[in-house]
C-alpha cells in the first residue's frame, strides 16, 4: 500500500524546507525573494492514476531530498489532477499557468494530453518537461518550450529491434500492441530497426485499449522467432499471463517496450515475466549514486520499486535544478529557462548521463534487461546498454524527419503473411 | 411582492451578475471556468429535452457534441474557414440525432437507453479507429478562433460573452419551447403515451423532431468546446462524458430549466476548481449525488425550491422524482 | 498442427469459456433488472470492489474458493445497505435510480483507489486448477474451463431457485403483482432486498473468479459494465437462459470477431446489439416489459 501525497503535506514541507534552505545556503538577494514555482500535470482519478500517482511520487522524492531548495532558490510545488481527459488537462495547465503562476510544468502523463496542450504552453512561454511520448512534439512540429528527458514511443523500439535482429538473430517477428498512437509508434520503430537489420515482422496486431481477453489476438501468434510487444498501464499483466497460459510463451519468446516491462511494473507479475527481453530508457539497476539513492527512498517512503513513471520526474527535477544553476538561480522568465533546458548536460541522474538534443528530446543510454527472479523477488537485470541512443537511431536526422511521422502504417509492412 | 415577480427579479439578478461576470470575477482563469459551465449548460439544457421532457434516458448524446466538434475542426484543417466548420458541424450533430433517433425511437425505457449507449458507443469507437479520418488519440488540433462581426473571442472574456449568447439563446429558446403546444404535446407523449396516439399525434414524430432539437444543442455545446479547447480527441466521446451530463440533468433536476444548469455547476466546478483543494474530488462527486437523490430526490434546483419554501420539514418529506412516473410536475 | 486449425480451435472452446466467465458477471445484473426492474449501474462497481476484496483475502492467506465466497457475502452486505437504506426510497424512479447508483459507483472506485493504489492485481490461479489442458493440438488453461463448469452450476442453481423453489415462487408472486402479493403475507419489500444482495454477491463472486483472468486495476467497473448490459440486453431481460445464451453468443462474437474482423474490433459487440434492439427490442429471449 502507497502512503499518499497530500497537497497540504506538502506546502507544509516546503515552508520547513524554506526555512531550513535560507539558513543553510547564502542566496543571492533577487533569489531569497520569490519561490520558484513548479507545477506537476498528473492523473490522480481513473485508470491513468497508475501512472499518475507514480509520478507525483516521483518528484516527491526528488524535492525532498534537496530540501526544497534548488540552486538556492526555494520551491512551491503545485499538484494538478487532470483526470486523465484532454480537456481537464487543458483547464489544469490554464490554472497552473494563470492562476498558479508556475515558472516550469512537469508532465503530462498521456501523449493525447500533451497535443491538446502544446500550443497552449508555447503562447505562454511556459517551459513544459514532458513524460508523455507523441513523436512530432519534439520532431516535426517541435515546440521550443518543450524538453523531454525520458523518450520518444519509438526511442527504445529502435534499440530492441536491432537487439533482435543483430543479437538475437531473430528472422520474424509478430507485433502487438494497444490500437492507439503510442502503440503504432513504438510497433514502427521496432518494425523499421528490425527490418533494416534484415528481419521481417509477419503480424501486426492491434487489439483496443479496452481489451478484457487477449485470447483472440495471442491465438493468433504463431510460427515467428518472436513477439514484441508495447502494452501500457495495467493491460500487460494481463496480456502476459494469459500469453503463457496458452502455451505460446514457451513456443515463442516475448520481446517487450518499456511501458510493458517497467519495474514499478513487477510486483503485479508472477512467473509470466521471467525470462521476457525488455528495452527501457530507465531501470531501477541502473549503477549510478543518484539512482541507489532514488530507489532507496523510494523504498523508504512509498515501499515500491520505481519504474519509469516515478524516475521520469524525478530526472526532470534534477533538469529543473541544472537549468536554474546555470542561470545563477534565476529563470524567471519562460524564454530564458526553457533555452536553458535545451543545454543541460547530466550525468549522475538514475537514468545515467544524458543530454537534450536541438529539438527538445533527450540523447540517452537505452538498457535491454532481462526479467529474473534473484531471491524469490522478480527483477530486470541489465543485459546490454547502448549509450546516446538519440530519438533518430542511427538514421540522418534531415531523412528522419522528411519522411512521415511513425503511425499505423508507416513504415509500410512489407512481409505480412 | 408577489411571487412571480419575486422570481422575475431573482430571475434579471442572476442575469445581471453573469452578463457583468468578467468585471467581477476574480480572474481570467475563473472566467474560464464560467465559460465552460455555460457551454456544459447548453448541452445539459439540449439533453434535458429529451430526458426531462420527453422522458426518453438518452446515454449516446456525446456522439452528437462530438460530431460537431471533430467535424469543425476536421473541415478547419482542411484549409476552409469557419462559417463553414460551423455551419457542416451542426450538420453533422443534427444528421446523427436522426440517425440516432430513427433507431432508438425503436424502443422506450431502458431499451432506449442501451440502444443510444450502443450508438454513442460505436461513435466512439469510429473515432478512435479510423485514425485515417480522425487522427485517433492524436486528436484534432485547432488554430484560431472566428471573428464574428469583427469581434476577437480568443481572449477569456471575448469567449465568455460568445458562449453566454447562445446561453441565453438556448435558455430563451427552451422557454418558448417549454411554453409551446409542440412542447405541450411533448410532455404529454412523456406522461401518457397512448392516449397522445388516440387522440391523433403522431408520437414518433414529436419524439424525433425533439431528439433533433436536443442534437442541434448537443452540437452547439460541441463546437463551444472545440473551439474553447482548441482540440478534440476521442476521449469526449467516451461513456463517461455521456453519463455525466446526464447526471448534470438529473441531479440538477429534468423538466426545470434551471435544473440542468445547476447540475453543470457541480459537476465543473468540482472537476476543475475543487480538484485543486480536495485530493479525492471525485468521492465527493460521488457523495454529492448521493446526498442530493437521498434528500431532493427529484433534483437540486425544485429540491431547493421545496426546502427554500417549506424549511426543514420537507427535509424529511420527499417528492418523488419528476418523469417515467406519471407524477405531475411541480 | 495446421496454424488455422490451432486458431479456430482455440478461438472456439475460448468463446464458450469466455461466455461462462461473461454469465457470471451478468448473472447478478440480470437478475435485479429482471426481477427488480432496477438497472443497477453500480453493478460493474460490486464487481471491481468484490476483486479487490478477494485479492485481498488471498494475500491474506486465504484459500482462493473461500475467498471467493467471503467477498460474496461482504458484497450482499453493501448491497443490502444501499438497497435497504437507498435504493428502495426509489422504487419506480428510473432516473433517480440512475444518480443514485451512479453516484455509488463514483464513490466505491475512488475508494477502491484510494485503499488499493493504482496498481494492478492479479491473483495466481487457484491450486488444483493450474496448467493446461493439451488435447487435439490444442493448449487450453485448465482454469477456463473450470470456469466454464461454475458458470454453468451457477446458472442451474439460479433457475432452481427461481423456478422451483418456495422462495423463489415468493420472488415471483412479488415481481407480478406486489399488492395482492403482500396481502397474502409475502414481505415483497424484504425479498427485493434479498435478491439486490444476491445480484451484488453474484457480481463480487464473479469478480474474484474472474481475477486470475481479468486482473483487477482501476477502471475494471467501466470496462466491465457494458459487456453485462450488452449480455442482458441481447440475451432478453427477466430470463435467466437469455442471459446464458446471450452469454455465449457474445462470447462467439467477441472472440471470432476479434480476430476475423479486427477492424471492427471496437464495434464488434455493439453493431449486434442494436441490431437486436431495433428488430428485436426484447432480446432473444426476453419477455416484452410492461
Amino acid at each position: 500500500m502507497s502512503r499518499k501525497l497530500s497537497r497540504r503535506t506538502f506546502m507544509a514541507g516546503t515552508a520547513v524546507g524554506a526555512a531550513a534552505a535560507t539558513f543553510r545556503f547564502p542566496a543571492p538577494a533577487i533569489a531569497q525573494g520569490a519561490p520558484f514555482k513548479i507545477g506537476l500535470l498528473t492523473v490522480k482519478t481513473g485508470p491513468l492514476a497508475q501512472g499518475g500517482i507514480q509520478m507525483e511520487q516521483g518528484i516527491a522524492t526528488f524535492l525532498k531530498e534537496k530540501n526544497n531548495t534548488l540552486a538556492g532558490r526555494k520551491i512551491e510545488f503545485v499538484s494538478a489532477d487532470t483526470g486523465g481527459k484532454p480537456d481537464g488537462t487543458k483547464t489544469k495547465v490554464q490554472e497552473l499557468v494563470e492562476r498558479d503562476k508556475v515558472n516550469v510544468i512537469l508532465g503530462p502523463l498521456a501523449a493525447f494530453e500533451l497535443l491538446a496542450i502544446t500550443d497552449y504552453v508555447r503562447d505562454h512561454e511556459t517551459p513544459l518537461i514532458s513524460l508523455a511520448a507523441a513523436e512530432d512534439v519534439t520532431q516535426r512540429k517541435a515546440n521550443p518550450f518543450v524538453i523531454r528527458p525520458s523518450a520518444t514511443s519509438a526511442q527504445c523500439c529502435h534499440v530492441m529491434g536491432d537487439y533482435a535482429a543483430k543479437d538475437l538473430k531473430y528472422k520474424t517477428a509478430i507485433t502487438i500492441s494497444e490500437d492507439f498512437a503510442f502503440g503504432y509508434e513504438q510497433m514502427a520503430g521496432f518494425q523499421r530497426v528490425f527490418e533494416d537489420d534484415g528481419g521481417k515482422v509477419v503480424k501486426k496486431l492491434w487489439p483496443p485499449l479496452v481489451t478484457p481477453d487477449y485470447t483472440p489476438y495471442i491465438a493468433q501468434i504463431q510460427d515467428a522467432d518472436c513477439c514484441f510487444n508495447g502494452f501500457a498501464g495495467s493491460n500487460p499483466v494481463k496480456f502476459m499471463r494469459a500469453y503463457q497460459d496458452l502455451g505460446v510463451k514457451a513456443k515463442i519468446p516475448l520481446l517487450a517496450g518499456w511501458t510493458a516491462m517497467d519495474d514499478a511494473l513487477l510486483k503485479s507479475l508472477g512467473d509470466e515475466a521471467v525470462g521476457v527481453l525488455s528495452a527501457a530508457w530507465y531501470s531501477a539497476d541502473i549503477d549510478t549514486p543518484s539512482n541507489k539513492q532514488f530507489v532507496a527512498d523510494m523504498q523508504k517512503d512509498y515501499g515500491v520499486l520505481p519504474g519509469g513513471y516515478s524516475a521520469g520526474m524525478y530526472i526532470a527535477g534534477q533538469c529543473v535544478e541544472a537549468a536554474l544553476k546555470s542561470l545563477g538561480g534565476k529563470g524567471d522568465t519562460g524564454k530564458e529557462l526553457a533555452a536553458a533546458l535545451h543545454k543541460i548536460s547530466l550525468t549522475d541522474t538514475p537514468r545515467g548521463a544524458f543530454t537534450i538534443d536541438h529539438l527538445g528530446n533527450v540523447v540517452g543510454t537505452v538498457f535491454i534487461r532481462k526479467c529474473e527472479r534473484k531471491n524469490g523477488k522478480l527483477t530486470n537485470t541489465i543485459i546490454k546498454t547502448y549509450p546516446k541512443v538519440s530519438q533518430f537511431w542511427t538514421y540522418p536526422e534531415k531523412d528522419f524527419l522528411e519522411k512521415p511521422v511513425y503511425a499505423r502504417d508507416y513504415p509500410p509492412a512489407k512481409n505480412l503473411r | 411582492m408577489t411571487r412571480s415577480s419575486a422570481r422575475w427579479l431573482a430571475l434579471a439578478v442572476a442575469l445581471l451578475a453573469l452578463a457583468t461576470l468578467p468585471f467581477w470575477m476574480i480572474g481570467d482563469y475563473y472566467t474560464n471556468i464560467a465559460s465552460q459551465i455555460l457551454y456544459w449548460a447548453i448541452f445539459a439544457l439540449g439533453l434535458n429535452v429529451l430526458v426531462g421532457y420527453a422522458g426518453l434516458v438518452s446515454l449516446g448524446h456525446a456522439a452528437l457534441f462530438a460530431m460537431a466538434g471533430y467535424t469543425a475542426g476536421l473541415v478547419l484543417e482542411a484549409g476552409h474557414g469557419h462559417i463553414l466548420a460551423i455551419v457542416l458541424g451542426l450538420t453533422a450533430s443534427v444528421a446523427t440525432s436522426a440517425v440516432f433517433a430513427v433507431l432508438a425511437l425503436r424502443s422506450t425505457g431502458i431499451g432506449f437507453l442501451m440502444i443510444t449507449l450502443a450508438l454513442g458507443q460505436i461513435v466512439w469507437g469510429i473515432a478512435y479507429r479510423w485514425a485515417d479520418l480522425t487522427h485517433g488519440d492524436n486528436g484534432v488540433v485547432l488554430h484560431g478562433y472566428p471573428r464574428p462581426f469583427g469581434l476577437g473571442i480568443d481572449t477569456p472574456t471575448g469567449f465568455y460573452y460568445l458562449t453566454f449568447l447562445f446561453f441565453l439563446l438556448a435558455l430563451a429558446s427552451m422557454t418558448i419551447f417549454v411554453r409551446s403546444p409542440f412542447g405541450a404535446s411533448l410532455r404529454g407523449t412523456r406522461d401518457q403515451a397512448r392516449r397522445m396516439t388516440a387522440l391523433g399525434y403522431n408520437v414518433w414524430l414529436i419524439r424525433f423532431f425533439a431528439f433533433l432539437i436536443s442534437g442541434l444543442w448537443a452540437g452547439i455545446a460541441g463546437l463551444l468546446f472545440v473551439y474553447y479547447n482548441q482540440f478534440i480527441s476521442p476521449q469526449i466521446v467516451a461513456l463517461q462524458t455521456s453519463a455525466e451530463v446526464l447526471l448534470m440533468v438529473i441531479s440538477g433536476g429534468t423538466a426545470t430549466l434551471l435544473g440542468p444548469i445547476a447540475g453543470a455547476a457541480i459537476v465543473v466546478i468540482m472537476k476543475n476548481v475543487v480538484s485543486a483543494y480536495v485530493e479525492r474530488w471525485n468521492l465527493v462527486l460521488g457523495v454529492i449525488f448521493v446526498a442530493i437523490i437521498s434528500f431532493m430526490p427529484e433534483g437540486l434546483v425544485p429540491g431547493s425550491i421545496r426546502l427554500w419554501k417549506m424549511g426543514w420539514r420537507a427535509l424529511l418529506t420527499r417528492k418523488k422524482a419528476l418523469p417515467n412516473t406519471g407524477a405531475p410536475p411541480s | 498442427m495446421p496454424a488455422d486449425i490451432y486458431l479456430w480451435a482455440t478461438l472456439a472452446v475460448n468463446s464458450i469459456a469466455y461466455g461462462g466467465l461473461l454469465f457470471l458477471l451478468s448473472a447478478g445484473f440480470s437478475l435485479i433488472f429482471g426481477l427488480m426492474r432496477i438497472p443497477n449501474l453500480m453493478h460493474g462497481s460490486f464487481f471491481m470492489l468484490g476483486a479487490y476484496l478477494g485479492a485481498q483475502f488471498l494475500s491474506a492467506g486465504l484459500n482462493f474458493w473461500l475467498a471467493a465466497l467471503l467477498s460474496g457475502l461482504a458484497m450482499a452486505v453493501v448491497g443490502g445497505l444501499v438497497e435497504r437504506f437507498l435504493l428502495r426510497r426509489l422504487a419506480g424512479q428510473e432516473l433517480a435510480q440512475v444518480l443514485l447508483t451512479l453516484g455509488f459507483s463514483f464513490i466505491i472506485a475512488d475508494l477502491c483507489l484510494m485503499i488499493w493504489g493504482g496498481d494492478p492485481i492479479q491473483p495466481s490461479t487457484p491450486a488444483g486448477t493450474v496448467g493446461s489442458i493439451r488435447a487435439f493440438g490444442l493448449f487450453f488453461p485448465v482454469y477456463r474451463l473450470v470456469l466454464l463448469g461454475i458458470a454453468v452450476a451457477t446458472a442451474i442453481a439460479l433457475w432452481a431457485l427461481i423456478d422451483w423453489t418456495r422462495l423463489g415462487a415468493m420472488i415471483r408472486a412479488g415481481v407480478d403483482d406486489a399488492p395482492i402479493a403482500r396481502v397474502v403475507g409475502i414481505k415483497v419489500s424484504g425479498l427485493f432486498t434479498l435478491i439486490f444482495c444476491l445480484g451484488a454477491a453474484l457480481a463480487a463472486f464473479a469478480g474474484v473468479i474472474g481475477a486470475p483472468i481479468l486482473s483487477v486495476y482501476p477502471g475494471l467497473d467501466v470496462d466491465m459494465l457494458p459487456l453485462a448490459l450488452i449480455v442482458v440486453i441481447l440475451g432478453g431481460t427477466g430470463s435467466l437462459l437469455g442471459a446464458l445464451v446471450g452469454s455465449f453468443v457474445i462470447g462467439f462474437l467477441y472472440n471470432f470477431g476479434q480476430a476475423m474482423l479486427p477492424d471492427l474490433a471496437y464495434v464488434i459487440l455493439f453493431l449486434p446489439m442494436v441490431l437486436v434492439l431495433v428488430l428485436r427490442p426484447q432480446g432473444l429471449f426476453g419477455r416484452m416489459l410492461p
